[in-house]
């Protein structure tokens, strides 16, 4: 059986539900009132409801939600399953309350759509495959105006062409989850795993003066606890939060527990275009200010909240870095191949260790220039032409040498030529 | 430590990626660290097929295959491109009734088996591949015999339910086929 409940007093009694329903188990309240003034829609015969989320998605206000039972029991079991990266992002998500889902597909994302397009039917929730990536961060912006959990992914051409809308949900303050399952660029690039979209996600996501939070998971099971997480964090902060995967990452499968989500204190969305019921002053959702010093405000407003997020949100992974006398660094896939290169190395009695930034922005600048005052030297492990080396460079003030390994154009290094670096940098008289 | 680093290889539709998923599972059943990458191209629509599983006591790092310790070679094209990259010493299944021809590698340990005829015989068609299974289970070990039925349950879809005594089936015939040389 399924359950529904219904935002009474969003509702407009416009009767697309109960048409909708076939089942003609809804129906307009005869005596009932809504805050609008409104008879607002009611559910007859729950026990009939097969959950289908008609209703739901006909529903031009978004004020009906249908769960059904089954599948969210995953959750609760706690169970082992083995799953993609991306249907565990697109599960989790599920999980963490998100039912608006806006995408377009490209490989090797593909997944999460797919999925999203199956999970959001049974949890009432919309899915819909816009017609370009620029079309979906707009519903993305429509939706997250309201109040609600949205996200939508994509791989790095769309985000590209998603830059736009972007730097609007920044302008607006507009909290969003996005995906970027990295491929190969520039241009259409290849197919195969990157992470060449670095600079994209720390830097130079699109015009104007605006951060995003970028997460950057190792495993399935990360990808689907910073999920979750990154709802949190751009609800908390009201920011775009992005996931950033790689084609590795999103394509394999590896055992993931599917928690519940974590229930926290978040600030009300006091800001969201609901309607005003006719009690106060209308919200405006707006990135156009003319008068320069109402846009300077903003401006510094803005960052004095991402301030909070690198002074609060900063999450990293040191691995073997006690007595380490080389420090590695890598995030996503890359750092996976680096701790098996670790394990070679170390039999070898070369002190190596790691650092895994898992926010590329906030970056974790302080555990570097902690371990610079003891490490020799450091090695940058990317699947890029050198994009994160930049921050550890500034992290590390150009007290310590940083050497770079990389590989672009799909290929992935192999724990062999990453070992192969470690020795010629631990013979060039980092040991002596 | 122990871990298996194995790829199956054969062509888009042979259920290779369903045959990685198999042994995936009956990894997990043994609460062994296991990874799954398959190739995701225009392969999936019809080229080569390949599939990377780990089975490991330790966690998994890469979960790329660059040395395979297990082969399941299921036409000449894979056994032609992933024999040489074989550890030494690995051990590799190959379905003689597509491969027409033995290893050249003289440090690795071969098995035969003519799934796809054995599947066509039984009345098991599209099922080649869970015979390769069987016969890695019976020669390697790669999961444990009395965990087929768990890891069957598992990762067979709830709407293909009907299949699962089928793919049983194959399985069994994989494992009790004799081992012989190649003729």
């Amino acid at each position: 059986m399924a359950k529904v409940t219904f935002n009474i007093d969003r509702c407009k009694g416009c009767n697309l539900c109960v048409e909708a329903c076939p089942k003609k188990i809804l129906a307009l309240s005869h005596d009932e009132l809504n805050a609008k003034g409104f008879h607002p829609v009611e559910i007859i015969d729950e026990s009939r409801c097969i959950g289908c989320g008609f209703c739901a998605t006909m529903c031009p206000e978004a004020a009906i939600t249908v769960e059904k039972e089954g599948r969210a029991e995953i959750s609760a079991a706690m169970e082992k399953v083995l799953m993609k990266g991306n249907e565990a992002m697109a599960e989790a998500a599920i999980i963490a309350g998100c039912r608006f889902f806006f995408g377009y597909p490209i490989t090797p994302q593909t997944e999460v759509a797919a999925y999203m397009a199956k999970r959001m039917l049974e949890v009432g929730g919309v899915n819909l495959q816009a017609e370009s990536e620029l079309a979906a961060i707009s519903m993305v912006m429509g939706a997250s105006s309201t109040g609600v959990r949205v996200m939508t992914s994509s791989s790095s051409p769309g985000i590209s062409l998603m830059g736009e809308g972007i730097s609007y949900l920044a302008g607006c303050d507009l909290p969003a989850l996005l995906i970027n399952v990295q491929r190969a660029g520039p241009g259409l690039g290849g197919i195969q795993p990157a992470q060449s979209d670095y600079f994209q996600a720390t830097r130079s996501m699109a015009h104007g003066d605006f951060h995003i939070i970028s997460l950057a998971p190792n495993s399935v099971q990360e990808m689907a606890d910073l999920t979750m997480k990154a709802f949190d964090l751009a609800d908390q902060y009201r920011m775009q939060v992005m996931i950033l995967a790689d084609a590795i990452l999103g394509q394999m499968m590896e055992p993931v527990i599917l928690r519940d989500a974590e229930k926290k204190k978040l600030p009300e969305k006091t800001w969201a275009v609901t309607g005003t019921g006719g009690r106060r002053k209308k919200n405006i959702i707006n990135s156009l200010y003319l008068s320069v010093e109402e846009l300077d405000k903003v401006n510094r407003e803005r960052f004095a909240r991402y301030k909070i997020v690198e002074e609060k949100e900063t999450l990293f992974e040191e691995y073997m870095t006690d007595d380490a006398e080389i420090v590695m660094a890598a995030y996503g896939a890359t750092s996976r191949i680096c701790k098996n290169a670790i394990a070679t190395a170390r039999t070898k009695g070369i002190k190596v260790g790691l650092i895994r930034p898992i926010t590329l922005w906030p970056f974790p600048k302080k555990a570097f220039q902690k371990v610079a005052q003891r490490a020799k030297a450091f090695l940058c492990v990317e699947m890029s032409m050198g994009q994160m080396i930049d921050d550890i460079r500034l992290a590390v003030g150009g007290s310590k040498r940083v050497a770079f390994c990389g590989r672009v154009g799909g290929m992935v290094p192999s724990p062999e030529e990453i070992l192969e670096k470690l020795e010629q940098l631990n013979g060039g008289g980092v040991n002596a | 430590m122990n871990a298996y680093h194995i790829i199956i290889a054969g062509h888009g539709g042979q259920g290779i990626l369903f045959a990685g998923k198999f042994i995936s599972y009956a990894g997990m059943i043994r609460e062994k660290n296991v990874s799954w990458l398959p190739t995701y191209g225009p392969e999936m629509r019809g080229g080569t097929a390949k599939c990377s599983v780990i089975i490991s006591d330790a966690p998994v790092g890469s979960p790329i295959v660059t040395k395979p310790d297990v082969l399941i070679a299921m036409n000449l094209p894979s056994l032609d491109r992933y024999e040489p990259e074989c550890a030494i010493g690995a051990k590799v299944i190959v379905d003689s009734a597509l491969v027409p021809r033995q290893l050249v590698r003289t440090d690795l340990a071969g098995y035969y088996i003519p799934a796809q005829k054995l599947a066509e015989d039984n009345g098991l068609h599209g099922l080649t591949n869970m015979i390769m299974v069987g016969k890695a289970i019976r020669e390697i070990g790669v999961c444990a015999y009395e965990d087929i039925e768990a890891a069957m349950e598992k990762t067979v879809p709830e709407r293909k339910k009907n299949l699962l005594s089928a793919n049983l089936k194959a399985v069994e015939i994989g494992y009790n086929f004799p081992r012989y040389s190649f003729e």
